[in-house]
Parts: C-alpha cells; structure tokens; sequence
C-alpha cells in the first residue's frame, strides 16, 4: 500500500501549451483510482509520470511522503500494465513473468515459487511454456496482469488495459482485476476513457479534459453531483440529456415552446437569462393522466432485455433518450406523453458550463448491509 | 441426368471458368517482371550452365562437349584454389564486421538526441554513394605515399605500409573499403528494425530496473534477430558478388592475393575469352551462395524470433 501525493503538478512538452495544469490530488493507501476521460485528455501522461517514464515539468509528486520527482522508474517500487501488454514475443509467459525479478536480488528458486504462485491465481498454469503469440487476447492480458502481481510492488499503474478485449471478456477482467486488487491490498492508479470501467471499478475517479481536472469524487457522487457540464455527459450511458432553457416570468422556455414552471426553492434561477437544463435518462417518465407532460414523437426504440431505451425528438434539433426498465413494445413515430419530476433538474451556466444549483440530483441508493 | 446433377455441373464449370480468368490475369500481372527475369536472369543463367559443359572459341560459341571437363581442371588448377580462397577469407573479412559496425552504429544512432537525425544520416551516407566513387576515395587514403594512413603511420613513427601491393595487406584493405561501403545499407535496415520494436517494452524492463546492456541482450537483439538475420544474408551474399572495387582497387592483384571468383570470371571471360571455364566457375559460385544460405536459413531459423 502506498500513499501518492501530486501537488500543483503541470506538463508541457514545448513550453506553451500545458498538457496537464495544476493536478492536485492525494490518491490513499489500498485505493482504486480512477483516472477517466476522452481521449488525448492527459490521463496517460499523468500515469507515465507517476511511473517516472515522463518527467514532470513542475510541481511535486511524493509517493509515501517523500518526494519522487527525480527517482528513477526502477526505484519507485510499483509495477505497470501497459495498453499492448509490453510482452516480450521471443520469451515464453514464464519468462515474461519473471524478467526483471533478477535486479530485485530473488533468487531463482524463489522466482519460480512466485511465478507458479501468481499463474495459480490467474490461471495461467497451462500456459507457463507458451509463448505469447499462441494465447488470447484474454490470456496475454492476464499475463501483464501476472507480470504486474509478481514484483509484489505496492503500487500498481494501469494504463487502458482492457480496451483490447472484446465487451464480454471485458466485463470479466474488470470484476477480476478489482478482485485481485482488493485481495492483494494494492493501491491501484487505473487509467481508462471508458466511464463504464470508471463507474463499475473506483473507489474515487478523477475526471480530466483537456489536462484539467474537472472532478474528484467517489463514482455515485460524480454522478449525482456532477461538477460541470464536462462531466455530466461524460459520466453516465446514454449520457445526461442537455437543453439551454430561457429563464423569465418564474418559467423556463426551453427552444420556444417548452414551457416548464420553476420550482419555488429554485428561486434563484430568475438571476440568469439562460441555463442549461440537464435530464438523466432514467428520470423521464412516462406521464400520467393527472400529470402535466409534454408530448414528443418517438424517433427510435432499443430493447436491452432488463432495460428499454426510448430516443425521441426534443425540439428541434435536439434529441433525448430515456432509460425505463423493462421492456416496452413501442413503435418508432408513437406520440408518447412524458414527464419530469423537477426535482431530478440540474442547471448548468451556460456561460462557464458549471453547476448552478450545489444540491444533489436526488438518486435512490439503497443499501444493503448483511 | 437428373436436374439436380446437370445444375451441379454447369456451377462447376462456371467455377473453372473463374479459376482459370484468374489465372491469367495474375499471369499477365507477373508479365512484366517474368519477362525482365526471362531475359537477363533465367536465360543467361541456363546457358551459362550449357556452356559450362562445353569447350569455347574465343567468341564465345561453343565448340565441343567436354562433360565435366572444365569442372575438374578448376579443381586441380592452384589459381582457382588461390581464388576460391580469397573468396572465403574475404567473405569472413566483410560480413561479420560489417554487420557489427552497422549494428553498433545503429543501436548508437536510435538514442533520441537532439541532432540525432545528422549522424543517421551520415552513417547511412555510404549507401547513396557508388562503388566507384568510393573506391577511388579508399585509393587516395591506401596511397603509399600520399594516403592518409601511412601519414598516420609515419607521424606515430610506424614504417608505412603498401596498402594494395603487399600480397599480405591487399586483400584486407579492400575488405576495410568494403565494410566501410557495406555499412550505409546495412546500417538503415537495421535502425529502421530497432524503431520497429514497441517502446512500451523497453519501458517496461525500465520499470523493472533492467540494466542498458541486459535490454539490449534480452530484448533489442532477440527483437531485431529477423532484421539482422536479412541484413547478414544479403551482405553475404553480396561479399561473393564482389567485383567493382577488387577491379577499381587492385584488379585482382598483387599476386593474385585479392583475385575473388567474380573477379576470376571476368577475366577468364573477357580477357582471357576462356569462356567455358568461366562458366563452370560461375556455376560453382552459384552452387556455393547456395549452400552457405541454406545452411544459414537452417542455423538462423532457430535463432530468429519472428513475431
């Protein structure tokens, strides 16, 4: 377990443009963070740095409190997973396991124990001779990850592993590597675009664009309380649904003649001419007979078994999606009438993108305790 | 015939109607190069095997069948041996220090460095630089008494050497001047190899704390083997073609010390217009390239990791 610490960490490669500006973040001792965003967005180069394959142009990091900035990558003590697995095609997995345990002084008794060890763990044993042409994507993703557990490093930096793998295989690894880190007690820095890998695996996620941090939090409170515009669409599948709404007379006008009234303790509203309304798709109902609603003409139906999503236009230009689960035999061109409840709204400046409102989108999380 | 089976052959016939227009069309788009092959490969190499066997006028017109004739006079002649004999030493002269050098020279010039790209270029300068040209730039540097080298001998008080005249330095010296001509080409196959190989490996083993000189044993060398693997071939293969700086240097003298098969040939062939013999030392020449790749493919296919 370690603790990393980056404090007001910048990177430019030529002097002007920063690639990463004023990271500050302490990332604690057996925690799963996730670095997320588009691509290009820094986050590689953040983890590079941490492993000491970038140098950092200023700031300081520190790993267990001591500053690492200058320390070579060998004397780091962490281990990495690269997005092509780094494994060498001419070794077998038993030689790709092993390479480099030689520096650390394990003898080579000890280097098999280990190695057989970790193939046990991952299941790699009958593979141990293979070389990794003749493995799966799957299995050559497992021998990083063995290559990564052997060192017994504290620390372990994980750049997009699984975005070679297919959906299915990906779903699995994602439960497996978060096993393993949870059993091994390892502090983990896991790098991935895909917000799904972000949400399922963190214990806290750090959302970056552009090489600016646009939050830092645990999953369900970057999705219930998204900080700004960025991460509203970006966290969550389909993402949130985004309208620029006129405010005036306590109404929001919403491309002309969406008409909705402001809730009272939302008041404050009436200061800004316009915002930008955000919907999560789970929060469009269908509505009641009693309820008000609007009407919108169904542009495309996806049945996913245990959930249906509903796209529809949304006036002119824009379309939504809303989330229902269940399934709902609908036929693209149906008129359905929908509602929202006004406490599910969030607001956005239009003019910075930031969240106006700091209450949360009200979310039912249940608990389950044994 | 029932429906079913003339259906059946009628879609068979159609089919090898297909195969067949694909056929020719593949053929006509080898046309152009079998032709060139045909004519300046495939024909001369078939007659230069019939006239091997035969005894030749001066011009070249083939006379009498004498079998193997010409074969075994090459054998008992102290000339072809001599021949056959600088052929070998000047093989193991050139290849493995060439490929060495440009190995060096390459894994040197892979470093990112600012300026970099001038010594790339610079090691590979030779490759863009004719054998002729080259060759008379190594005769300035041999001369005895105006060369380079024996200005450097003489100033650190070392008697000066006759570079291309002594039997003993001749066939060395055209070696130096060949490694060094040897070196552009070989040189960019091989930087062209190591960029070819993944960064995050190397990156990996950094992390590892891996030392320079065990990545480039574990890693750079195995992942560059197919490239040095090609690179040795053709420059062995080359060593035995050699002709244009042994005729520009020394012309196959003193002595006979740097008169290689290809060299032999020509004279044998031009200047002696025994053109028979020549033939069959052709001939043997190609059955000994032969050889010597075949057995490198055997050794180096266990040697060479493909990805």
């Amino acid at each position: 377990m370690r603790k990393v610490e980056l404090k007001e960490i910048t990177k430019t490669y030529d002097g002007k443009i920063d690639v990463l500006s004023s990271i500050d973040v302490t990332i604690e001792p057996g925690e799963f963070f996730v670095l997320v965003g588009p691509s290009g967005c820094g986050k590689s180069t953040m983890l590079r740095m941490i492993a000491g394959l970038e140098s950092i142009t200023s700031g300081e990091l520190a790993l267990d409190g001591k500053r690492a900035n200058a320390l070579p990558p060998s004397e780091r003590d962490l281990s990495m997973v690269f997005q092509n697995y780094a494994l060498y095609p001419h070794l077998t997995v038993e030689q790709n396991i092993t390479f480099g345990l030689h520096v650390k002084k394990i003898s080579k008794k000890e280097q098999k124990v280990r190695c057989e060890e970790v193939c046990e763990m991952l299941g790699l044993t009958p593979y141990m001779k293979r070389k990794p042409k003749e493995l799966s994507g799957g299995q050559r993703q497992r021998v990083a990850l063995a290559r990564a557990v052997v060192t017994e490093a504290p620390l372990c930096l994980m750049d997009e592993p699984l975005s070679n793998l297919d959906a299915k295989l990906r779903a699995k690894m994602r439960s497996e590597i978060r096993q393993l880190q949870r059993k091994l007690g390892l502090t983990m820095i896991y790098v991935t675009h895909d917000q799904t890998e972000a949400m399922t695996m963190a214990d806290r996620m750090m959302i970056l664009s552009n090489g600016r941090v646009q939050q830092i939090g645990r999953p369900l409170d970057v999705y219930n309380h998204p900080d700004n515009l960025f991460v509203a669409s970006f966290i969550g599948s389909p993402p949130m649904n985004l309208i620029e709404a006129e405010v005036s007379d306590s109404m929001l006008t919403a491309d002309g003649h969406w008409v909705m009234p402001i809730p009272n303790e939302k008041k404050w509203l009436l200061r800004e001419d316009k915002v930008m309304l955000g919907i999560r798709p789970e929060h469009i109902k269908l509505a009641k007979e009693s309820e008000p609603g609007f009407f919108v003409q169904v542009a495309n139906v996806e049945v996913l078994g245990t959930e249906t999503l509903v796209t529809f236009d949304f006036g002119e230009k824009s379309q939504w999606v809303a989330k229902w689960s269940g399934q709902y035999d609908i036929l693209p061109g149906t008129k359905l009438r929908i509602t929202v409840d006004n406490k599910h709204y969030a607001f956005f400046s239009v003019k910075n993108g930031k969240r106006l409102d700091r209450s949360p989108i009200p979310a039912a999380v249940k608990k389950v305790s044994s | 015939m029932t429906m079913a089976q003339e259906v059946r052959a009628s879609d068979e016939k159609k089919l090898r109607k297909r195969e067949w227009s694909n056929f020719l069309t593949g053929i006509l788009f080898l046309l152009p190069s079998l032709l060139l092959f045909g004519v300046f490969l495939f024909y001369p190499m078939v007659r230069t095997v019939y006239l091997s066997l035969f005894l030749t006028s001066s011009q070249g017109v083939p006379i009498v069948f004498v079998g193997w004739d010409n074969f075994f006079a090459l054998f008992q002649s102290t000339s072809f041996q001599l021949s056959a004999k600088a052929t070998a030493l000047f093989v193991l002269y050139t290849v493995p220090a060439s490929v060495l050098l440009a190995t060096a020279l390459a894994v040197l010039a892979n470093q990112k460095l600012k300026g970099i790209g001038l010594f790339r270029t610079m090691f590979s300068a030779t490759m863009g630089m004719s054998v002729a040209a080259s060759s008379v730039i190594w005769m300035f540097l041999f001369n005895p008494s105006i060369g380079l080298f024996n200005r450097i001998l003489a100033a650190l008080n070392i008697p000066g050497i006759q570079w291309l005249l002594d039997p003993q330095y001749a066939l060395l010296s055209v070696s130096i001047a060949t490694i060094w001509m040897n070196t552009g080409f070989a040189f960019l196959i091989l930087l062209g190899g190591l960029q070819n190989i993944d960064s995050s490996l190397y990156e990996s083993a950094k992390i590892a704390g891996v030392s320079d000189a065990c990545q480039l044993r574990k890693i750079t060398l195995p992942m560059l083997s197919p490239t040095l693997f090609f690179v040795t071939t053709v420059t062995l293969i080359n060593a035995f073609q050699t002709f244009g700086q042994i005729d520009l240097l020394t012309k196959g003298g003193p002595m006979e010390s740097t008169n290689v098969i290809v060299y032999s040939i020509y004279k044998d062939a031009f200047i002696n217009y025994n053109v028979g013999s020549a033939s069959a030392q052709a001939v043997l020449l190609f059955a000994a390239v032969l050889i010597v790749t075949v057995i490198q493919f055997k050794i180096g296919e266990r040697k060479v990791h493909y990805q």
